[in-house]
């Protein structure tokens, strides 16, 4: 089936029995950069411009299990909660550092969960973080766990002189979620879209994506993102005027900016969030990155919708609304803006050398 | 041979259509050239396709679209001859019709390109070129037209700035064509500092590959005044081949086959190149618009790319060009090249070409090229 072929029922949104929020949030963005003009000297001599500033790098200490830790921890730090009380690790990712060994049980056990948990790596290309929301919504909707932990993060590929190697970059975020009463934000509703569309992928064993050039835009990013937002609306009975702000996911700036103005979002909607100018493409990480930014911006009472995308391909969207809470977690940890001031500009050779792209 | 006209056109916009298939698109131009006409059957269907077969994996097309199209039974088959193949199948058809051995004939030109990816598609198309001698030795169609236009700019002395009038002209005209690939304007000055493709072959200059079905519904002349108020009549139809390789030409710069078809078909419709209203020639690389224009009889030799910078060439000039974007702005869905000028021709001449119109149009002259004029195929159209 297409994207267009929506059949729509009001029942498929996703309301858990018991309100679920998010308690705590916390990102993460390794500080080197690598401007899109660096790429161009390499690959095109300078010409055809750059989709985006600069994109953050991993450094040589760093991979998906350290920086998760770290959004890890920011995010518990928010929730001033006891991590034995954790009941669930979920760490969605595209770069998993073993490819058999769950990156999940190093975060638990570094961050002080307790051995009672559920812990698993997710896949879903760009959405394998924004998946584990969703099940984390039912584990604590359903009554069956109090606190759950959900990461997006990753250390991107993108094949040298690839149009990807401009954006895939590194970092993501962290969200920690639980009771409605403790919650910053609360989750009013949510859905998931999704049909067998091989726009973007990575066979087992290879070490850089493949992708189908602009099939990747209308017939995938933008076909599920619009239908899943606007489901979601439809089923909430909003309008794009009634969020105060908009989060897509963003493996460039233009795609988010023209998916929101399709939905009828305007660019005060969605500055907060749109951080890939700046940082780059984070896979799993990227509009769950630019939740927290939003949220670290958001007052009580703000409602924001949030939508990701995974290729291959499908779509989460949520409906959050936030709380007096914010003003109290808010300060307890660094903001996004903060990792995203903290920079240390390199050359393509030194991303060379960070990144491993040099083989004997 | 009984004169033949056309009385059904129809087209679907250039692009890239991701949820329809070869079979799709070529029924539904087809379903629109038939209610065009008010028929609903035809006896025969030639179909205009390049690359179904590397491309697409499907070859044997007459029958899967006449199926698809609802034309059950009817005598069907592909005509190829690179991207001439749409023009080739409108030759086929009008012979077919004039010899009387076929009533009323459709055809269709197709071709779907975004089944592969667009580095696959450059070894995919490539195999309109001669296998041993240039595609082994991994040239392409642009980077021939590259040598082609970088010897036409040393022999005349050329900036890459004289080309630029074809392709500003072409996207005039795409923009104000919901059917075109492209609707931006080129400004002044842009062509020579685009990003290149062949050096000198730029991305402003190089037609984009792109799916599209086109198609046109034909029949004789004597039937087809009683059918539609506004007949056009194919007064002029030649088709001739050159070398299918540079490199064996004795003269590069010289376009053989466009010239001779297009001097036959001027024979055959009883005009010279001062009757032309308007030509959709072939614009896939802005060299080919020059050595047309000098092939045809409307330039004398290193003179074609000056009708593109006096402003001759637009919509109110001596001779209009490329009238809704040419290959260049609609874009260039290879097989049904041929047949999109055919119906942008047709609009012209029944004066429904809105705010493309050229003014007091009676003549169209269409020529379409395989390869770098390898193969050429020239229509004359006239009201």
């Amino acid at each position: 089936m297409t994207a267009n072929d929506m059949n729509i029922n009001p029942s498929y949104v996703m309301h858990p029995d018991r309100k679920v929020g998010i308690v705590g949030y916390g990102a993460y963005i390794p500080r080197y950069r690598l401007p899109g003009t660096e790429v161009a000297r390499v690959w095109t001599n300078g010409l055809g411009g750059s989709p985006i500033t600069e994109k953050a790098v991993a450094g040589l200490d760093e991979d998906v299990t350290t920086m998760s830790i770290e959004a890890a921890r920011n995010a518990l730090a928010r929730a001033a909660i006891d991590p034995e009380l954790i009941r669930a690790v979920w760490v969605g990712s595209e770069s998993h550092p073993y490819a058999v060994k769950p990156t999940s049980t190093i975060v638990a056990e570094s961050i002080g969960a307790s051995a009672n948990i559920q812990a698993a790596d997710w896949e879903f290309a760009c959405k394998a973080g924004t998946e584990a929301v969703q099940a984390s919504i039912g584990m604590i909707g359903s009554g069956m766990v109090a606190y759950t932990l959900s990461i997006g993060m990753d250390t991107a590929q993108g094949r040298p002189g690839d149009a990807l190697e401009y954006t895939a970059a590194s970092g993501g975020a962290a969200f920690l979620l639980g009771p409605a009463a403790e919650a910053c934000a609360v989750y009013q509703g949510s859905y998931s879209y999704v049909t067998d569309t091989p726009d973007f992928w990575r066979r087992s064993g290879e070490h850089y994506p493949s992708h189908g050039d602009r099939f990747t835009g209308e017939p995938a990013y933008f076909a599920h993102v619009t239908s899943a937002a606007q489901a979601l609306m439809d089923m909430m009975g909003t309008k794009a005027s009634d969020y105060t702000y908009a989060v897509f996911h963003q493996p460039n700036v233009k795609f988010p900016s023209r998916a929101a103005e399709m939905l009828g979002f305007n660019e005060e909607q969605i500055k907060y969030g749109l951080l890939a100018g700046l940082v780059g493409n984070v896979y799993s990480g990227s509009c769950m990155l630019g939740l927290t930014a939003t949220l670290d911006m958001a007052k009580a009472g703000d409602r924001i919708l949030m939508v990701s995308y995974g290729s291959g391909a499908g779509s989460d969207a949520f409906d959050l609304t936030v709380t007096e809470q914010i003003e109290a977690v808010k300060y307890r940890a660094p903001s996004t803006q903060d990792y995203i001031k903290r920079r240390t500009q390199i050359d393509y050779a030194t991303y060379c050398r960070y990144r491993g792209k040099l083989k004997d | 041979m009984r004169d033949v006209a056309i009385i059904g056109i129809g087209q679907i916009a250039v692009g890239e259509h991701w949820n329809s298939s070869l079979r799709m698109l070529a029924a539904e131009a087809i379903q629109l050239s038939l209610e065009d006409a008010g028929l609903e059957q035809i006896d025969a269907l030639y179909v205009g396709n390049a690359y179904g077969g590397t491309v697409s994996s499907q070859t044997q097309l007459g029958a899967l679209i006449a199926d698809y199209a609802g034309l059950s039974n009817v005598e069907a088959y592909t005509m190829e001859a690179a991207d001439a193949s749409g023009a080739a199948a409108l030759r086929t058809a009008y012979l077919a019709v004039a010899s009387g051995a076929v009533e009323s004939a459709a055809v269709v030109g197709v071709e779907k390109s975004t089944d592969m990816l667009a580095s696959a598609r450059v070894q995919a198309r490539s195999v309109s070129l001669d296998a041993d001698y240039e595609a082994a030795q991994g040239a392409t169609l642009t980077a021939l037209a590259a040598l082609l236009m970088r010897r036409y700019m040393h022999e005349y002395n050329l900036e890459l700035g004289a080309f630029e009038g074809f392709s500003i002209n072409a996207h005039a005209n795409g923009g104000r064509n919901d059917y075109a690939m492209f609707h931006n304007n080129i400004k002044p000055g842009r062509f020579a500092k685009a990003p290149m493709i062949a050096d000198p072959v730029s991305l402003f200059d190089n037609a984009p590959d792109a799916d599209g079905a086109a198609a046109v519904i034909i029949t004789s002349l004597n039937r087809a005044v009683d059918m539609v108020p506004q007949p056009v009549r194919i007064t002029g139809s030649a088709a001739a081949t050159d070398t299918l390789t540079l490199h064996d030409r004795s003269d590069m710069l010289y376009l053989k086959a466009a010239n001779i078809s297009a001097h036959k078909a001027y024979a055959r419709a009883g005009i010279s190149a001062k009757d032309v209203s308007l030509f959709e020639l072939h614009d896939a690389y802005t060299i080919l618009s020059a050595l047309t224009l000098e092939a045809t009889g409307f330039a004398e030799r290193g003179e074609g790319w000056k009708l593109a910078q006096s402003g001759a060439i637009g919509l109110t000039g001596s001779l209009p060009i490329s009238t809704f974007g040419g290959l260049k702005a609609r874009g260039n869905p290879a097989g049904a090249a041929g047949i999109y000028q055919t119906v942008e021709a047709c609009l012209q001449l029944r004066g429904q070409a809105g705010a493309n119109q050229v003014p007091n149009a009676k003549t169209a002259l269409i020529q379409n090229l395989g390869g770098l004029g390898s193969t050429a195929i020239t229509h004359v159209l006239q009201i």
